[in-house]
């Protein structure tokens, strides 16, 4: 069989970290994808990459929710949702520990979602064009 | 010159965004409801890691943009599965195919072997196919 390198098993763990923190994810799933006891795994992951498993986690999540903040109008609550944290209060406490700002001051000091959102010319010219209105309307029987 | 964004219609945007998000495990990209627009709304997904590229999960409008006739048309391809096919790759279809069944998508063909490699497929909420291929890699 070939060598694998012991750092492969641990990209496997970090791969996953990036892809499924949506999901509750927890380091002993990170150790399983790996092959490894939960102890020598964190260990290894801290030596490899330079910073503790259940960090790089909530890191990764972190970095995604600044990104949902920044591009779209979904709830603070909402969006701890969708990066895989559970509680309200301590992720506000982690996010303003990681960049200073709670979620919403950190939200307010970004321009609107809406004003970075690609949504292309066409799109605009098609859906912001009024309804063709004529003063016969106005005199139409309601229909009910 | 690059690919940015692709559109797909879809039947609902929460249903359609539920599915890839939480079946497939794409990430929001972006997801703005615009008022000046009749409340158009903005929504794109796209698989994590995959930052420069994005597909819209588009509703169908209705009136200034589309007529009830055309609507319609839309809805009828959609109907078909002829409306637009998302392809997507990953490194073991198999694995893939198992996880993804393992979260209720329901596949219309099981990996199968083909020159290119394996693949198969499966339809979102409103009936758009999705393909889902382990590419071979071929010597040049």
């Amino acid at each position: 069989m070939a060598f694998v390198p012991p750092a492969r098993h641990l990209l496997r763990a970090k791969d996953l970290a990036d892809a499924r923190y949506t999901e509750q994810l927890s380091v002993d799933d990170l150790a399983a994808a790996a092959g490894l006891s939960r102890a020598h795994f964190s260990r290894e992951f801290r030596r490899t990459f330079g910073v503790a498993p259940h960090a790089y986690l909530l890191t990764r999540r972190l970095e995604r929710a600044a990104k949902l903040l920044r591009s779209t109008d979904n709830s603070v609550a909402e969006i701890c949702l969708a990066v895989g944290l559970q509680g309200i209060g301590s992720f506000t406490t982690s996010f303003k520990r990681t960049y200073g700002k709670t979620p919403t001051e950190y939200r307010a000091s970004s321009p609107p979602a809406a004003s970075k959102a690609m949504v292309p010319g066409c799109v605009v010219r098609a859906y912001g064009r009024p309804q063709h209105r004529t003063f016969r309307e106005d005199r139409a029987p309601v229909r009910s | 010159m690059r690919i940015a964004n692709a559109h797909l219609w879809v039947h609902d945007q929460d249903e359609a965004l539920a599915f890839y998000t939480e079946k497939l495990g794409m990430e929001v990209r972006a997801d703005v409801t615009l008022e000046e627009l009749g409340d158009f709304r903005w929504l794109t997904v796209a698989p994590p890691g995959q930052e420069d590229v994005s597909i819209v999960l588009m509703a169908i409008p209705g009136p200034p943009v589309f007529e009830q006739d055309t609507i319609e048309q839309i809805e009828a391809l959609m109907g078909k599965g002829a409306a637009g096919t998302v392809f997507l790759t990953t490194d073991d279809c198999q694995a893939s195919y198992e996880e993804l069944s393992a979260r209720g998508v329901e596949f219309t063909e099981a990996p199968e072997q083909r020159p290119y490699g394996i693949d198969c497929g499966f339809r979102d909420p409103s009936g758009n196919p999705l393909r889902l291929t382990q590419v071979m890699e071929i010597a040049v």
